[in-house]
């Protein structure tokens, strides 16, 4: 308990990630508010890679952190984009109401 | 030791804690505000652990840009009061038993991933990217970048240029009625067409059409 060690990262992004998978299916009204769970799996993913590169001692993992990082924010922005565009044309973004695909 | 279990128990409940407020919090803005504070407990830990470098990039490509595109979105698009009532509605709340229930199975399955897991040193090859006690992990990170992950480097960048143009193709609109300088105009001008040159006779005066 006292000792922390690698289970206790991996348990850490474990729940986050848990925590993010929730708040994509509990999150019904809101769609940044998906985009933002889907940050928190990623930064859960790399709560992951940076602790196993530490407690490893292999570079490797931080090398990765940082293109998962990239790849992020690249999301981010071109959801965020999206996102302007369809409130542009249909007036909302609540999730119930994206039905146009009719999926 | 006992001071490291502290701070990892700190922002480690911090990060939970914000985590949950992301996700369940009735106000959209102050979903983007828990997501910051997450990344910022996370952040600390990074650089509690000896990755000093990827915390910082976090805190300045997360809580710098990311965060912020988030909150203007989120204040442009004025649906901060959109959230309210997710338990009520009836048609949603067929989807939050399933995701609990997902959810939970997923989070079980790490754990006994993790606990199941065991360090043989035997198996791990170390590689030439070891961490060494010399050199900061600035420096270390630094050192293979650009040398063995320099076409990863460079696609990650191809990314971002890609992201940008594509945001800025995505969002671009031309409004009607906008005046605009038009330089194209403005410079293929000739003297022709601007200015004319008049004979005027004497006490009688130009008349000039305009």
């Amino acid at each position: 308990m006292i000792e922390i060690g690698l289970g206790h990262y991996l348990t850490l992004g474990a729940v986050i990630f848990s925590i993010g998978i929730i708040g994509i299916f509990l999150n019904r009204k809101n769609i940044i508010v998906i985009l933002m769970s889907i940050e928190l799996i990623l930064l859960a993913v790399n709560i992951n890679l940076v602790s196993f590169s530490i407690y490893l001692g292999d570079l490797s993992g931080q090398v990765f952190t940082l293109f998962i990082l990239t790849v992020a924010a690249a999301e981010a922005a071109i959801g965020l984009a999206i996102i302007v565009v369809y409130f542009r044309n249909s007036g909302t973004i609540r999730v119930e109401e994206i039905d146009k695909l009719k999926g | 030791m006992i001071a490291h279990a502290i701070f990892f128990y700190f922002f480690s409940v911090i990060a939970v804690i914000s985590a949950i407020m992301v996700t369940v919090s009735k106000n959209t803005v102050h979903s983007v505000f828990f997501l910051i504070l997450d990344f910022i407990s996370i952040s600390c830990l990074f650089i509690m652990i000896g990755a000093e470098f990827l915390g910082m990039i976090m805190l300045i490509v997360y809580v710098g840009a990311v965060a912020v595109l988030f909150l203007f979105v989120v204040m442009m698009l004025n649906v901060a009061q959109q959230k309210n009532q997710w338990f009520i509605s009836k048609e949603s709340s067929g989807h939050i038993p399933v995701g609990l229930v997902i959810s939970v199975i997923i989070f079980f399955e790490l754990i006994i991933v993790i606990g199941g897991w065991k360090h043989k040193p035997e198996l791990f090859n170390p590689t030439n990217l070891s961490i060494t006690k010399e050199l900061t992990n600035t420096h270390s990170l630094g050192q293979v970048l650009y040398t063995d992950y320099i076409h990863v480097f460079q696609i990650s960048g191809m990314i971002l240029l890609i992201a940008m143009i594509g945001a800025i193709v995505l969002t671009f609109r031309q409004r009607e009625g906008v005046k605009k300088q038009s330089y194209l105009k403005q410079i293929s001008r000739e003297r022709t067409e601007g200015v004319e040159v008049l004979e005027v006779a004497s006490n009688k005066g130009v008349k000039i059409d305009d």
